[in-house]
């Protein structure tokens, strides 16, 4: 696999922002009980955290270390207002639904992640396509979190009606706890187990054990 | 030290950026106003049509609003206020709730239960919708406590000034599939033709808890409750019993109810 091909695709399965950071989960579970929305804050975070890796990078030489926190802040702020008006402009309905989350991409972890973590040592492209690449991991769990809540919660898929509600005279209860954000917790939860599965060296090792207590076993080596 | 550690550098770099930023981000707020002020507008104006039923597809929503007649009225003398321009109207989300910040303007309240704020204000601007020189509709602006917050809509009353038409919400932070349920078209579809006053003449319109029993007697008075928003529910029926009471419209509802039946007396 190529390097740029690498750093686009890695943050999809093997460096998932969500299931292996466990960064920006915070949005993950408040705006996923519709998929609509959803989508439109995946493009949301996706083109911030692409773009704020871009300038970010563009002027990393220049950065003074001392306030390098601040101006990336500047710069992803800037980014994130841009996007709220451009959504009051073009999209005001479901601005008026995600109302405070769009403005809460400043303080998504992934944004400022990837951006002192990736685009402050790396050129201007590779850092692009590395926001790229977490939006769309970021983006992926989001849209399944949200399919599943959204179909368990409401019947329904995009909005179009699959089970049709008790509430419009057909027979499906909703299930209210799918539309709860407690229950993106469970869904991810279920997802990382399931991923990590399949990739076995994501497990993480236990950060301690419990000594055997066994009078056979001579002493047991502390992990460091 | 690195070079863009000196003083100057990192004041350069830092209010560069800042410049840089904010420009591009004062272009793009200027040049998205307008599409932006248009399509609150344009929000608020559907809201106000379909909670009396008006809106349909086929026409626009500018075009339909133009044949609703806009008007000041003050809560606290049931008059009509005709010295504040209905254009002009200065209040936040399409209202009034503005003038509840001066004491001047205001009148203050008992308790924080319904309105968020300890004031209320004196003036409110209601919507008439009318044909032939007939009133056909009368929209108020109701606003209430729910469980996240308030919901802010609108309430479309015949002109018999009894009987409910619809009632719409156009700002709320409930919770979607429960709370957020009063923007379920078949709940809405309840509030059509139920009445408001008792005999004698208390504000008696509430959502019951659980479903209304359509042969009881009073079920003209009653809406099912939103199950699983026990808090959303209580919120609308205060939002509507102060509103209508006479902290609220009442006073002004009176009086246009005796003006129309002079009127009508007049006809015949």
């Amino acid at each position: 696999m190529s390097k740029t091909r690498e750093v686009l695709l890695n943050p999809i399965f093997n460096d998932n922002p969500i299931a292996l950071q466990i960064l920006g989960i915070c949005s993950a579970l408040a705006v996923t009980s519709n998929l609509y929305v959803t989508l439109i804050m995946c493009v949301a975070l996706t083109s911030v955290v692409s773009l704020s890796n871009l300038f970010v990078s563009i002027i990393r030489h220049h950065i003074p270390t001392n306030v390098r926190m601040i101006i990336q802040m500047t710069i992803v702020a800037s980014l994130v207002i841009l996007v709220d008006e451009l959504l009051k402009a073009y999209d005001y309905e479901s601005s008026k639904t995600l109302s405070v989350f769009v403005g809460l991409i400043i303080t998504n972890c992934i944004v400022m992640g990837r951006a002192e973590g990736f685009a402050m040592q790396n050129s201007p492209w590779p850092s692009f396509l590395d926001g790229l690449g977490n939006g769309i991991g970021y983006s992926l769990i989001l849209i399944i979190v949200a399919t599943i809540r959204e179909f368990f919660g409401s019947g329904s898929f995009f909005g179009y009606e699959i089970l049709v509600l008790v509430q419009n005279g057909g027979w499906y209860p909703g299930n209210n706890f799918a539309l709860l954000p407690l229950s993106s917790f469970f869904i991810i939860g279920v997802f990382i187990w399931l991923l990590r599965s399949w990739k076995t060296g994501q497990i993480e090792e236990p950060e301690y054990r419990i000594a055997r207590n066994n009078l056979e076993t001579k002493e047991v080596k502390p992990r460091i | 030290m690195n070079k863009n550690d000196t003083l100057l550098k990192t004041l350069f770099v830092g209010i560069s950026v800042c410049l840089f930023c904010s420009i591009i981000i004062s272009t793009a707020a200027v040049e998205l106003r307008g599409l932006q002020q248009q399509n609150k507008l344009k929000d608020q104006q559907s809201k106000i049509l379909s909670s009396a039923g008006l809106l349909t597809n086929k026409t626009s929503v500018s075009e339909l609003f133009s044949s609703i007649e806009e008007k000041i009225i003050n809560l606290e003398t049931g008059e009509y206020e005709d010295s504040l321009d209905p254009n002009t109207f200065n209040g936040r989300l399409f209202e009034s709730q503005d003038y509840s910040k001066d004491l001047t303007t205001s009148i203050v309240l008992s308790s924080k239960k319904v309105l968020t704020s300890k004031t209320r204000e004196n003036f409110a601007k209601i919507y008439f919708y009318k044909e032939g020189g007939q009133i056909k509709a009368i929209v108020l602006p109701v606003r209430g406590l729910g469980l996240w917050g308030t919901l802010y809509g609108y309430l479309a009353i015949e002109p018999d000034l009894e009987t409910i038409i619809g009632l719409e919400y156009h700002t709320h932070k409930e919770t979607p599939g429960l709370g957020a349920e009063v923007d379920n078209p078949r709940w809405k579809s309840l509030w059509k033709g139920k009445k408001i006053y008792s005999q004698s003449g208390e504000v008696k319109i509430s959502v019951i808890k659980g479903l209304v029993d359509p042969d009881s007697s009073e079920a003209d008075y009653q809406i099912d409750g939103l199950s699983g928003a026990t808090i959303t529910s209580t919120g609308v029926s205060n939002m509507l019993s102060f509103w209508l009471g006479d902290l609220g419209y009442g006073k002004f509802l009176k009086k246009l109810k005796k003006e129309l039946e002079e009127k009508e007396i007049f006809n015949v």
